[in-house]
Order: structure tokens, then C-alpha cells, then sequence
């Protein structure tokens, strides 16, 4: 069933069909809509869920860890300084091995204080163990939704899954969604059933302390864990577009990228304005294109480098910052071109901070820039005041 | 690509007319495509808000603000400027919920068919207006998108203000 949705909204009707049992939330700003429109469908008993309103952040994480050990599948979801709260139960949900899902709302981190779009609040937590995707538009959120579920609970994974969605530009923006029927989704995922949890019949320890004679070890189990979400994302997705008919890419989706020049990575929304601007140039002349990451982590490392290394230059477009150094995303794409072996010109350009919006222009001066050498960091909308 | 701004202040519905143009151009159609977003941002009544309808023939996929609208729908002539004429493409058209004339744009006495139809807002009376000015929608899809989106209690209300509007200018 097509219907008009925001991102939000169309997230929500994924994880109904997910029918996670347990949903805790604290439904305060910077929270969005998505969890409002899942406590109306559990009020309406569209969906069968224990709806659990917190007091905080860090409690809403900690609940979803509280369901999840005891066998339910959970969801909770944040935003911006939301999540930097719940930062410490990030750790615990990953360490436990919970296959939580999250979804965030990518929004600007304080201060000057500021609820609009930006990265850094999601891009900040990439040590923390969970597996990071992002989605362009509102078709692959509910997409994402559904699949984020059977990648996380798989067995060789039983890693908690966070699902960005730019703030605002993808959250509170409406388009087309098609919502698949419930027999479908049903057939496409199965009941949450785990052995990773308390049962009085076989009682086991969990969340327990681990000293330095064994501590490593689970943290090499961990790495393992997300490693291999990127055989069970390729597997997911064959078989979501076995179920539904919709065909995504695995870590990374490329466009125009066979017999390329000047490509720009990106993640996120604002993808779609690349592509376009690619488009105009290759009508010039230019061989532009486009790598999107879809997933932050596991990191697409060989994926970066198969396209990046035939290019005579790129450039890492990012709504995020790592202060004294660069944008994160950029140090992640360079430390997978120096692991090939391969030497590219690139350069990092910071823009959207705070929700500012990044224009066709701003993405065509990209590519110029690139085709003309430049190189290090740049903020989109400083510089250049002596030419003024 | 069709592009629609709307210019009204918090409360008036200017966001729920421009999702609204979305969802009727879409309904029962593989081949439209629409975006609706809001000037994002803190909600306070009373405030300017902008919203924007993006309609093509292929997916939407540039998600930035509009530079250059086709038309641009005011629901509350205090917001209109001469300034806003740089927003529109060439050829496009300022349409302003107003009692008295003003020079460059197409005004109409919104009020008084929401009043007519107890509406307490002029929402989808200039909804009306544009579908019957720019023909990018059928009054019958607008109604539908009505039925679709806006709690049962208003919906009749609402479509026979928006068919009435659509009215006024197609003539």
C-alpha cells in the first residue's frame, strides 16, 4: 500500500511490521515523531508491544537491554544530545551482545544550541560497538527497519543495529512510501529467539565482569560479530528483494562510478543532490560520480577502495566535524585507500553543520574544487570572505 | 518539476496544504513524485513558517530548499514583500490570501469561503486556489488526499471549501 509519510512516519511502519515486544522511549525533545506514532498503534492494537515511557534517555536504553536479556525484541529510539546521554548504555548493549534497534534522528550536538540537522551526534558513537546504517529517503528507512532486525539477530551478528535518518531533511520530509503487508514481513522475518537471555530453567550468567586474562577475548568476539554483518547485510538484502521486489547494495551504493574522474563520498540524504550534480556535469563533460555509505559499520573498506583507487581525485562530503583533526568519515575513507595500497588526491569538505543547507551550487564547487587539486579540510560557506 | 512555496505563520496549516498537493498528486499515479517538507525548526504559533512542494515525473531526490517556485502561495498577506518575486521562477505566480489588490500578485478573499464553510483557517481554500490555477492536480485527487490525511470530523468541510476555491479561478 502506497501512502504520502515523512521519514519518521515510515520508519514507525517498518518497525510495526518488525513487531518488536518491548518499546521504552522518553518522548521529549530532541525525541521525534516516531515514537509518538508507535505508541498509537500500540494504543489502537495495530501493534502488540509493551510501550514503556522513561524518564530518560539513559534509561530508555537500558530498558530495551533489560527486554532484550530477557529474550523480547526491543526498539527504542533518539536524537542528537539523546543519544549522547545514552551513550553509556551504548557500550553495555554492544558488549552484551543485545540486538537492540535504534533508530536516531541525526541532529546537531550543543553547543550553540540547535535541534536542526547534522551527524555528529551518531558519528561521535562509532566506537561504541553497534552496527551504524543510514538511509536516503524515506523507502529505505522502512527498509532498513525490517531488515535491521534479521541482521542483528543473526547468530554470527548479535549486534545492536542503529538506523540514522538525517534530521529533519529525511525525518520530517513526506514522500512516497510503499508499506509492505503483513504476511509478507511475517514471512520475510521470524520471532526473535535467543539463547542470550535469563531463563530459570538454564540459568546463566550475563552482563557479568571480565578481567585482562579474558576481557580481550570478548572484545575480539565483538569485532567478529560486527565484521560479519556485512555477509548477513548482502544475504538480507537478497532476500528482502526476494520478498519485496526492492534491490539495495550492501555497504556502499555507487552511481556512475565505471569510467570516473571526480567522485564525491557521501552518506546520507543529502546523496541525492550529488547524483543529480553529477548528472550536469557528465551532460559537460566531466566524469563525475557518486559513492554513498550506507553503512558506517561495519565499514565499507574494500568497497571504498575498489571505486575511489581509478579516480584522479575525490572529496568526502560529511555533516560532521572531529575537532583538531577532520571529518570522521573522511579519516575512515583515507585509512581504506592506504590499506589498498592506493595513492588518490583527497580532500574533505564539512558542510550542513547545525542543519545549514547545503545547495546544488555548494556540491558543483565540490567537484571543481577537486578537478582543480585541492586538498585538506574544508568548511562549505567560510573562506574566500578576501574575495567578497 | 513543479515547485511550491508557501508563506503563512504557525497555526494556519501552510505544512498541511503543501503535504496535502503532495498526496493528491501521487494518488493512484506510478509515474508522480512528490516531496513536502517544512522550513524546519522549532514550531511557534503565530511565527512565519515556510513550507515547499516539490512534483516531478521521476523521484524527488533533491531535498533542498526551493530557490525558484513556479507558484507562491501567501495565507497571510502580512508576510507578502516585493522582495519574494526573486523566489520565482520566470513566469510563476504570487498568489496572497487578501482583501485588497496587490500589484504582481493574484489575490483572493480566502476568508470569506472559509467562512462560508466554518473553517477556522484558509488552508485548503488556497489549496483550492492553486489547484485551479496550475491544473497540477485535480480538484478530485485534492479531495481524496483530504480524505486521506485530515481527521473525518473536518473533511467535508474542507473538500467543499477546496472544490469551491478550485471553482473561483477556474472560470
Amino acid at each position: 500500500m502506497k501512502k504520502f509519510l515523512s521519514g519518521n512516519e515510515a520508519f514507525a511502519e517498518g518497525i510495526r511490521l518488525a513487531r518488536p515486544q518491548v518499546i521504552s522511549a522518553y518522548p521529549i525533545t530532541p525525541q521525534t515523531i516516531v515514537v509518538e506514532r508507535l505508541s498509537e498503534m500500540v494504543e489502537d492494537g495495530s501493534l502488540t508491544a509493551e510501550y514503556v515511557h522513561v524518564e530518560s534517555e539513559h534509561s530508555a536504553l537500558s530498558c530495551a537491554i533489560g527486554a532484550s536479556a530477557a529474550g523480547a525484541r526491543a526498539f527504542t529510539a533518539t536524537s542528537s544530545q539523546g543519544l549522547l546521554y545514552m551513550a553509556e548504555c551504548l557500550y553495555y548493549a554492544a558488549g552484551g551482545r543485545f540486538p537492540i534497534v535504534m533508530m536516531n534522528a541525526d541532529r546537531s550536538t550543543a553547543l550553540p544550541w540547535n535541534i536542526y540537522g547534522d551527524q555528529r551526534d551518531s558519528l561521535s558513537q562509532l566506537d561504541s560497538g553497534w552496527i551504524q546504517a543510514y538511509a536516503e529517503n524515506a523507502q529505505e528507512a522502512l527498509d532498513l527497519a525490517l531488515m535491521s532486525y534479521r541482521i542483528a539477530e543473526d547468530k554470527r551478528v548479535s549486534t545492536p543495529y542503529m538506523a540514522n535518518l538525517d534530521g529533519f531533511v529525511l525525518t520530517h520530509t513526506y514522500e512516497t512510501v510503499d508499506i509492505p503487508t503483513r504476511e509478507q514481513a511475517d514471512s520475510f522475518l521470524p520471532p526473535y529467539e535467543t539463547d542470550n537471555r535469563i531463563d530459570f530453567e538454564n540459568p546463566r550468567n550475563m552482563a557479568f565482569s571480565a578481567g585482562p586474562d579474558t576481557n580481550y577475548i570478548f572484545k575480539y568476539k565483538e569485532q567478529e560479530g560486527v565484521l560479519a554483518a556485512r555477509k548477513v547485510i548482502s544475504e538480507t538484502e537478497a532476500a528482502f528483494a526476494r520478498t519485496f521486489g526492492r534491490q539495495y547494495t550492501g555497504l556502499t551504493e555507487n552511481y556512475l562510478t565505471d569510467d570516473v574522474d571526480y567522485i564525491i563520498v557521501t552518506l546520507g540524504s543529502i546523496a541525492g543532490l550529488c547524483r543529480e550534480t553529477a548528472d550536469k556535469l557528465r551532460g559537460q563533460g566531466v566524469k563525475a560520480g557518486v559513492v554513498r555509505i550506507r553503512y558506517m559499520r561495519p565499514f565499507p573498506n574494500d568497497e571504498i577502495a575498489d571505486v575511489l583507487r581509478n579516480a584522479k581525485a575525490y572529496a568526502v562530503l560529511e555533516k560532521d566535524i572531529s575537532f583538531g583533526n577532520e571529518g570522521t568519515v573522511f579519516t575512515n575513507v583515507n585509512s581504506a585507500l592506504k590499506k589498498a595500497g592506493a595513492a588518490v588526491n583527497g580532500s574533505n569538505y564539512i558542510g550542513g553543520l547545525g542543519g545549514r543547507n547545503i545547495s546544488a551550487a555548494d556540491i558543483e564547487n565540490i567537484y571543481t574544487d577537486i578537478a582543480n587539486g585541492a586538498t585538506g579540510v574544508n568548511f562549505i560557506g567560510i573562506g574566500g570572505e578576501d574575495n567578497v | 518539476m513543479i515547485e511550491i512555496l508557501w508563506l503563512g505563520r504557525g497555526g494556519q496549516g501552510a505544512f498541511t496544504a503543501a503535504k496535502l498537493l503532495g498526496a493528491a498528486y501521487t494518488i493512484g499515479a506510478d509515474e508522480k513524485y512528490a516531496l513536502a517538507f517544512p522550513s524546519f525548526g522549532p514550531e511557534r504559533r503565530g511565527a512565519p513558517v515556510r513550507a515547499f512542494t516539490k512534483l516531478d515525473s521521476k523521484p524527488v531526490v533533491d531535498r533542498s530548499q526551493t530557490e525558484k517556485a513556479d507558484y507562491i502561495v501567501i495565507l497571510d498577506d502580512t508576510l507578502y514583500s516585493p522582495n519574494l518575486r526573486s523566489l520565482l521562477r520566470e513566469g510563476g505566480r504570487i498568489v496572497v490570501n487578501s482583501k485588497s489588490a496587490i500589484d504582481g500578485a493574484l489575490t483572493f478573499n480566502a476568508e470569506g469561503i472559509a467562512a462560508e464553510h466554518k473553517l477556522p483557517t484558509v488552508n485548503t481554500v488556497m489549496l483550492g486556489l492553486l489547484v485551479g490555477l496550475s491544473g497540477a492536480v485535480s480538484a478530485d485527487n485534492a479531495a481524496d488526499a483530504i480524505k486521506g490525511y485530515m481527521p473525518t470530523k473536518i473533511q467535508e468541510r474542507n473538500i467543499a471549501a477546496l472544490r469551491r476555491a478550485a471553482q473561483e479561478v477556474s472560470e
